[in-house]
């Protein structure tokens, strides 16, 4: 038997017994939609459809309708697409790294992490499809497939095309494992329910009917996927600071960029669960799956990731000064204290010094000061990214050629759809698939509960 | 009487209650036709005399797969397909498709097991499982006896072996 050590906290309060959790979980699936969830995906298309307007005359016009001129030919496009994927680091590593080291407490919050994933993933991934301009013709430029231009290949020297396989391995791996996690708890629903729910719930649990022989596998199976998923992620964000890193502008050259980055998307990652976590067991009333424990985990998680962010900046700037070479420090210099400095001291502040505050045992088992730091978190993160692109490029080699980068209207828009399409997807997944994993939920509910059930 | 059609069924509310129950059904002779969870309980394929799963090396050998097909087409295209100079760099410059071959061998090897493991339990869009009880995806574990199978004891034999084990309720089931 699994034996707890006393001084934990239980990972399930309210003494839930087998059929509270899956009462209480699936009972979100099976209701009307409420008013406060209508409205809030009303909303979220809404925002999808004003975006697209963005879209449209983006793809109708070309990227001329963004704000880049020939010396910033990278800025808010690319910024949003490393904002997103690393936010798409968090529940990967969720259920993958945290299953590796046998953490118990992700099992509440693996689920929705991992969704939160994939749809980042599909947000982050407009944003390269988008910037090629023609993007019907993109097939051509990102996948080695036989052409009529002379059988020329793709290029497999240049990162940029490691990050299609990188980006669309992780999207497919994470999406399978997600599901594979999801077959059980569909069948929970299926056996609850009657009529048409019944056969789109039994379609999507694929006729699972629990034998222990099935469970042994689907063990091995999850097991086997984390460990492949492991390196995966780390190896995504590290294939996305190449980007950057193996060019040779001053300000991306550094050989830092592969870990610094991993931590800042895991920092991002951590800080965009929360927030999305924090409203979704308010809303459901999860508070006895998802407790202060939970919370509190994850804001160590962000004092971790953060301190390592905060000495990657630091480890920079000292780097640049070390090395001698006028151009490295001036990129620096230009950062702090040129004509982006409120870009680069808003990343300071939000990254290195907001999360400090998480030492105090008050403040991190705060809902609300944890909810508004996730929130600063986020935005400081995307200052981040837009800090390494737009302050490395705008001033280049040839003063002549020095410019400033100004976002127009469809370079906001092209981002609000991309948040559209986030929270339309969320939203349906929360209504519409079970939140918490009841299964895995369920295996610990006899050794952490508060009330053992018999 | 014909196999896999009726079964006795051991309904039981604990994890714990259910592993032992598993090593005294089978002490006692019986054999058991599968045993049914909400939730993967562990220890469970040793009680059972259950084989470790070969899907690690399903995933090893379709892994492989990817990394052999990933570095044939990197090396065909880069060096004999269509052989360019791109930054003076080596036709074949093997560090430069490490990458891509890390991605393939792990989509291939996470695809090829998965899609292996649904073979092997049979776990389609279309599949009608068997339900032998409709709370196995609620709260309780159901265990089942073929009663063919088990022909020479009889059924209120087996009941008792079953009751004796700790079972909570002892059904009877059978399929069309």
């Amino acid at each position: 038997m699994h034996v707890t050590s006393s001084v934990r906290q239980p990972l399930i309060t309210g003494g839930k017994t087998l059929k509270d959790v899956t009462h209480d979980i699936s009972r979100q699936v099976e209701a009307k939609p409420s008013m406060g969830w209508l409205l809030a995906f009303l909303f979220s298309v809404g925002v999808l459809l004003l975006g697209s307007i963005a879209l449209v005359a983006t793809l109708w016009e070309g990227i001329g309708m963004w704000g880049l001129n020939k010396t910033v030919g990278w800025a808010w496009d690319i910024t949003n697409f490393v904002w997103w994927v690393g936010i798409g680091h968090a529940g990967t590593l969720i259920s993958a790294v945290l299953l590796l080291f046998r953490q118990k407490w992700r099992m509440a919050i693996n689920r929705a992490a991992e969704a939160m994933t994939i749809f980042a993933v599909i947000c982050a991934a407009m944003f390269p499809v988008i910037h090629m301009g023609r993007p019907w013709l993109g097939a051509y430029w990102a996948l080695p497939l036989p052409n009529t231009f002379g059988s020329l290949w793709v290029n497999f020297n240049s990162p940029l095309l490691w990050d299609v396989f990188a980006i669309s391995t992780y999207f497919s791996v994470s999406l399978v494992f997600w599901y594979i996690g999801l077959i059980p708890d569909f069948a929970t629903i299926r056996d609850r329910a009657s009529g048409i729910r019944k056969t789109i719930y039994g379609a999507l649990s694929f006729g699972w009917d629990g034998a222990a022989k099935t469970w042994s596998r689907y063990e091995s199976v999850a097991l086997i996927l984390a460990g492949l998923a492991t390196p995966l992620v780390l190896s995504v964000h590290t294939i996305v600071s190449f980007d950057f890193a193996t060019s040779v502008i001053p300000g991306w050259h550094t050989t830092i960029f592969p870990p610094y980055f991993v931590a800042g998307a895991i920092f991002s990652g951590f800080a965009m669960v929360l927030t999305l976590m924090i409203v979704t067991r308010k809303v459901f009333h999860l508070e006895d799956y998802i407790t202060i424990g939970h919370i509190e985990l994850m804001n160590i998680v962000i004092i971790i990731t953060g301190s390592i962010v905060g000495i990657a900046y630091i480890t920079e700037f000292f780097i640049a000064w070390y090395s001698g070479v006028a151009a490295e420090q001036y990129a620096f210099m230009n950062r702090m204290f040129g004509p982006y400095w409120w870009a680069y001291w808003s990343m300071m502040t939000c990254n290195v010094i907001s999360p400090q505050l998480f030492w105090f045992k008050k403040i991190r088992t705060s809902i609300v000061a944890t909810f508004l730091l996730s929130l600063v978190v986020n935005i400081g993160m995307w200052f981040e990214r837009f800090v390494i692109i737009v302050t490395s490029l705008h001033r280049d080699y040839l003063p002549s050629s020095w410019a400033m980068f100004y976002p127009t209207i469809s370079d906001v828009g092209v981002y609000l759809f991309t948040f559209g399409l986030f929270f339309t997807l969320f939203f349906l997944f929360a209504k519409f698939f079970p939140v918490i994993n009841m299964a895995e939920i369920k295996s610990i509910v006899k050794s952490t509960s508060e009330k053992v059930t018999k | 009487m014909e196999r896999d059609k009726n079964f006795i069924l051991g309904v039981y509310d604990d994890e714990d209650v259910l592993l032992d129950a598993i090593s005294k059904v089978r002490g006692s002779g019986v054999k058991i036709h599968e045993v049914y969870s909400p939730f993967p309980v562990h220890g469970i394929d040793d009680v059972l005399g259950y084989k470790r799963s070969k899907l690690p090396i399903a995933a090893f050998l379709f892994g492989m797969l990817g990394t052999t097909l990933a570095l044939t087409m990197q090396f065909y295209m880069m060096k004999f397909d269509w052989p360019m100079i791109i930054g003076g760099k080596d036709h074949a410059a093997v560090p430069d498709f490490i990458p891509v071959t890390f991605e393939l061998t792990v989509l291939l090897a996470a695809f090829g097991m998965v899609g292996v493991f649904m073979i092997a339990s049979n776990l389609k869009p279309w599949g009608q499982p068997r339900i032998f009880d409709i709370r196995i995806t609620d709260d309780k574990h159901v265990m089942a006896i073929d009663l063919a199978v088990n022909s020479s004891m009889a059924e209120n034999q087996l009941t008792d072996v079953l009751k004796n084990s700790g079972a909570s309720e002892v059904n009877f089931k059978s399929f069309e």
